[in-house]
């Protein structure tokens, strides 16, 4: 018999606190599976966001740094300025990297900081119970977009890889999706690629997830991927925005 | 034979750093402390270091949470305005006991207020830099020199008991040029306990470590308030500094601290030379407090007049300090504007005349 | 004969894995409740497990191992 799928080493063997279906599990998987394959667990720096994943430090067996809303590519920033021969990556939020972490997220990026940062978006802040998030669709319903999302009050959502690609320290940015196996599969690629490229000292690679929120989307798991596909995925194009090793 | 040169209290600031084994710095520019970033982009590249400026104060003090979580002394520095913002990303650094150290060149508030030296920070670093229940080691220089020694002396206290520590300096002292000796500055070195909790990488020989200050569940986070105030006990016990100047005879204790002193002592000479006796009190470190000192003063003095740069922040501190069991005055000026000695012998006279 | 495992304590009953299935043989186990208060997943005929591991792809609790006779 031959193992062809476990659990990685670098994912800590504790259950999630996330709720049932939610893709965060997910895309922390394909992380340790990433740090695992390219056997850097013992140099890793990873930091934790504030939002649903904000237990992230919990679940991976390399070191692990809390940060503050927001502030967690600044973080990165201090770690990997000091430590640049350790791979430093940073797991957030559409609230944390596109909302109130705005100006880290851009200038981590505009310097070229050789980071690696996992951006969960899922359209609506899970952890504080379904509110409007910077990339809430329009016409979405949220606890504090009840009557859904107005561009004309609320303004419009962000689309962060299409925003990021045209800053030149940038190295790579690819949107994936965790719906289908192949799409994950496809996740797990670019997100190691992500890492690889951080290795390579090739500046800041960032991959966008595109992420359920069953519970405060108020749909089943099931429902809730389909939801993504047919609402999110035409608002937010799967695809590499930039890779410096194109062609 | 001494080693003198003549520098900016600014510059100072970061040399001494760079001396104590600082080589990273971030910082955003704000007057009047910009010339402590422009000396370190000149220098750390010339010692394998890093300046790096940051988009925001709110990154800088971010920044340095990521490298002082790597193990290594950080700083960062700003004036008023900018503290403010710190304030997150200070008390973040207090709840994950992290050690760096944080300098403070004051200017007039509140609000974008002046760019002239003040005093006005007192309450927030002494108090309340950030929200939840925390102290920093909050030291106020009042010359060049001092401010360099206290450099020095603010990485160790906050590497042996892992809290982040404050230069809370002013506009003054920070433009000013004085003479400075970093040879004798630096010759009190401590042991320093093994930062075995850094966050750099478990390379496979240790179990992970996190850095962090979230404790979802209360009576854990009690716990790690309560040990974190056990560290404070013992910053109170053994890191006071203050300096007397003949209160022994004293009628009347002028309090102040930082630049503000200097002008004091000065009215001091003057009211000593018209036969009013006055003596000087000048807390060093502004957390922890010189209780003591103004305990003991208060046996013999008739007398407290606080003098500040500022509406009266410390007076509290002084009358908690003396138990009130003598009079406090206060007299300062705010907004940037500096008293004279004169203005200072004339609230003394007052005073003595009261006391006859 | 391949072997699919399933951790069911940490199963949170979400059934992605079960709609990931390409031979349909995965399903909730409504007669069971796990320590958590969910009915996990399981396998119905393991004989037609192919090994694909799409099931463990899915699963966003890592509960499933997949094991391939070679």
């Amino acid at each position: 018999m031959a193992v062809v799928f476990d659990k990685p080493h670098a994912l800590s063997p504790v259950p999630f606190h996330y709720c049932p279906g939610c893709t965060h599990g997910i895309v922390h998987r394909l992380v340790a599976e990433a740090i695992d394959s390219l056997g850097i667990e013992g140099d890793t720096i990873g930091i934790a966001p504030v939002g649903c994943s904000v237990f992230a430090y919990n679940y991976f067996e390399c070191d692990m740094i809390e940060a503050a809303h927001g502030r967690a590519p600044a973080v990165a920033t201090g770690v990997k300025r000091t430590n640049p021969d350790k791979i430093v990556f940073t797991y957030q939020g559409d609230g944390d990297l596109a909302a109130i972490g705005t100006a880290e997220t851009v200038h981590a990026v505009t310097r070229g900081e050789n980071i690696t940062i996992i951006f969960i978006n899922n359209a609506i802040y899970g952890m504080t119970g379904g509110q409007m998030a910077p990339t809430t669709l329009p016409g979405q319903v949220t606890t504090t977009s009840p009557y859904g999302r107005n561009p004309i009050v609320q303004g419009n959502p962000i689309r962060v890889c299409e925003m990021l690609s045209t800053l030149d320290g940038l190295a790579f940015a690819q949107r994936v999706a965790v719906d289908t196996p192949a799409h994950v599969n496809q996740a797990k690629k670019a997100i190691e690629k992500a890492f690889k490229n951080q290795i390579e000292k090739k500046g800041l690679s960032i991959v966008e997830v595109l992420s359920t929120c069953p519970t405060n989307w108020g749909m089943t798991p099931g429902d809730a991927l389909q939801w993504m596909r047919d609402n999110m995925m035409p608002y937010y194009p799967l695809g590499v925005y930039k890779d410096v090793d194109a062609k | 034979m001494s080693n003198k040169v003549l520098m900016k209290g600014n510059e100072a600031l970061a040399e001494a750093a760079i001396r104590n084994g600082c080589i990273y710095f971030f910082g955003y520019p704000i007057t009047p402390q910009t010339e402590l970033a422009e000396y370190m982009a000149k220098r750390l590249p010339k010692v394998n270091g890093v300046c790096l400026q940051a988009e925001s104060e709110v990154a800088a003090i971010n920044m340095v949470l990521g490298a002082a979580s790597s193990g290594v002394r950080a700083m960062t520095s700003s004036s008023s305005p900018g503290i403010s913002l710190k304030s997150e990303g200070i008390s973040y650094m207090v709840g994950s006991d992290l050690p760096c150290l944080i300098c403070n060149v004051q200017r007039g508030g509140p609000g974008l207020g002046g760019i002239q030296p003040a005093q006005q920070d007192y309450l927030q670093a002494t108090k309340a830099n950030g929200h939840g229940d925390l102290h920093l080691f909050v030291v106020a220089p009042a010359s060049v020199q001092e401010m360099v020694s206290l450099v020095g002396r603010a990485f160790d206290v906050a590497d042996t008991y892992r809290v982040p520590a404050m230069i809370l300096a002013d506009g003054a002292l920070g433009q000013m040029m004085e003479p400075v000796d970093f040879d004798a500055a630096l010759s009190e070195r401590r042991e320093l306990p093994e930062k075995t909790w850094a966050t750099n990488g478990h390379g496979g020989k240790r179990k992970k470590n996190i850095v962090n200050s979230l404790f979802i569940n209360p009576d854990e986070l009690e716990k790690s308030v309560l040990e974190r105030y056990q560290r404070y006990a013992k910053i109170e016990e053994n890191e006071v500094l203050y300096e007397e100047t003949m209160v022994e005879d004293a009628d009347i204790v002028i309090v102040a601290y930082g630049i503000t002193s200097r002008i004091c002592k000065s009215a001091i000479e003057m009211a000593r030379a018209e036969g009013i006796k006055v003596g000087l009190v000048r807390p060093i470190t502004l957390w922890p407090y010189p209780k003591a000192a103004l305990a003991k003063a208060a046996e013999t003095a008739k007398h407290f007049l606080v003098v500040e740069l500022n509406m009266g922040q410390m007076v509290d501190d002084v009358k908690v300090a003396t138990n009130c069991r003598r009079p406090v005055s206060f007299f300062g000026r705010t907004g940037g504007m500096l008293p004279t000695a004169e203005d200072v012998l004339a609230e003394i006279r007052k005073i003595n005349g009261g006391i006859r | 004969m391949n072997k699919v495992t399933f951790r069911t304590e940490l199963c949170k009953g979400c059934g992605l894995c079960v709609d990931a299935c390409p031979k349909k043989i995965l399903a909730l186990n409504t007669d069971v409740l796990n320590e958590k208060g969910y009915h996990p997943a399981g396998i119905t005929d393991q004989d037609k497990c192919i090994a694909c591991a799409m099931c463990a792809m899915m699963c966003p609790d890592v509960v499933i191992k997949v094991e391939k006779n070679i």
